[in-house]
């Protein structure tokens, strides 16, 4: 399996990704923002960072540079995106998963492990993960997941939430909503679920030396299910 | 010729740092406000000369980069 992973200037995550994603066996390239052409792949992740400073709103200048028409066609025509952090304020502004990301609710940078429970799983991110909950990191300023209520109802009748943020059982309560994410959305796919942006870093968690290891297995059945 | 855009948050989005700014306005004494909403402002040079065609294509920065307009209004101001 062939991914690749876009570095914009400002990316932070990049290198984690690409680790990630070769111990779970994929072929990874990294590709520059600059680049118009994407190499032949079967997932395009756009990593968590701080593309073009944060400037404007997050993922604005990202989401306009040479290499996102290639995804964005990439994506269209069924290929599988994903955006972590950073990626997922990305795919926001370029239209491929409805909604913005806001600034947390209560003003804070928010660096810690959350769970999420898995709302959809007939998709190929999250098909055959056994786990009902997984523990995955994050870190943002602006993971405040919103839309217009027209959207909301248009995400939640085609099953478009992927995680909403939870306790350990999965109980979803506004307790349990680190940033004011309007339902504790965490993560949401485009329609046709080829698409998923999501906060949570799951390449944080490979490693059971340094972390949980719920990465893994998300990593694990990704690669397992493009095959 | 210069033009001027106001971005502004839609009225049903929260504005965390609008909410903070006023409070803080309230601790300082100015207790008579209602709400404060914080927004953005461009300037922008353009080398156009034709007013309403440099007013068309800032209207279409706005749409395409300088506003999100799932939760931004934006003002152009007319040249004076």
């Amino acid at each position: 399996m062939k991914s690749s992973v876009i570095t914009f200037p400002g990316s932070n995550c990049d290198r984690d990704m690409d680790v990630a994603l070769k111990k779970f066996g994929f072929k990874n390239k990294m590709v520059w923002h600059a680049d118009a052409e994407l190499p032949k792949s079967d997932l395009v992740v756009l990593p968590g960072g701080f593309s073009y400073g944060d400037y404007l709103r997050c993922g604005s200048m990202a989401s306009k540079s040479k290499i996102m028409q290639s995804v964005i066609n990439f994506a269209n025509s069924g290929g599988m995106v994903m955006g972590i952090c950073n990626g997922f304020q990305i795919l926001v502004e370029t239209g491929l998963v409805p909604g913005v990301l806001l600034r947390n609710k209560y003003l804070e940078f928010i660096c810690k492990n959350v769970f999420v429970k898995i709302n959809d799983k007939k998709n190929k991110f999250f098909k055959n993960v056994d786990n009902k909950v997984l523990k995955f990191h994050i870190a943002h300023n602006e993971g405040n997941y919103f839309c217009t209520n027209d959207q909301l109802k248009e995400i939640e009748d085609n099953n478009q939430i992927a995680i909403n943020y939870c306790d350990e059982n999965g109980k979803i309560e506004d307790e349990f909503n680190p940033n004011g994410s309007i339902k504790n959305i965490a993560g949401i796919f485009n329609k046709k679920k080829n698409v998923l942006g999501m906060m949570p870093h799951p390449e944080r968690m490979i490693d059971t030396s340094l972390s949980g290891e719920d990465g893994s297995l998300f990593f694990k059945n990704l690669i397992n299910n493009l095959k | 010729m210069k033009i001027s855009v106001i971005i502004t948050l839609k009225k049903d989005v929260l504005d965390p740092q609008g909410k903070v700014i006023h409070q803080t306005l309230d601790g300082m004494g100015f207790d008579n406000v209602n709400e404060v909403r914080q927004g953005k402002y461009f300037e922008i040079d353009t080398k156009e000369t034709d007013n309403d065609k440099a007013k068309a294509k800032v209207e279409e920065m706005c749409k395409k980069l300088l506003a999100n307009l799932v939760i931004e209004n934006y003002k152009i101001i007319d040249p004076k």
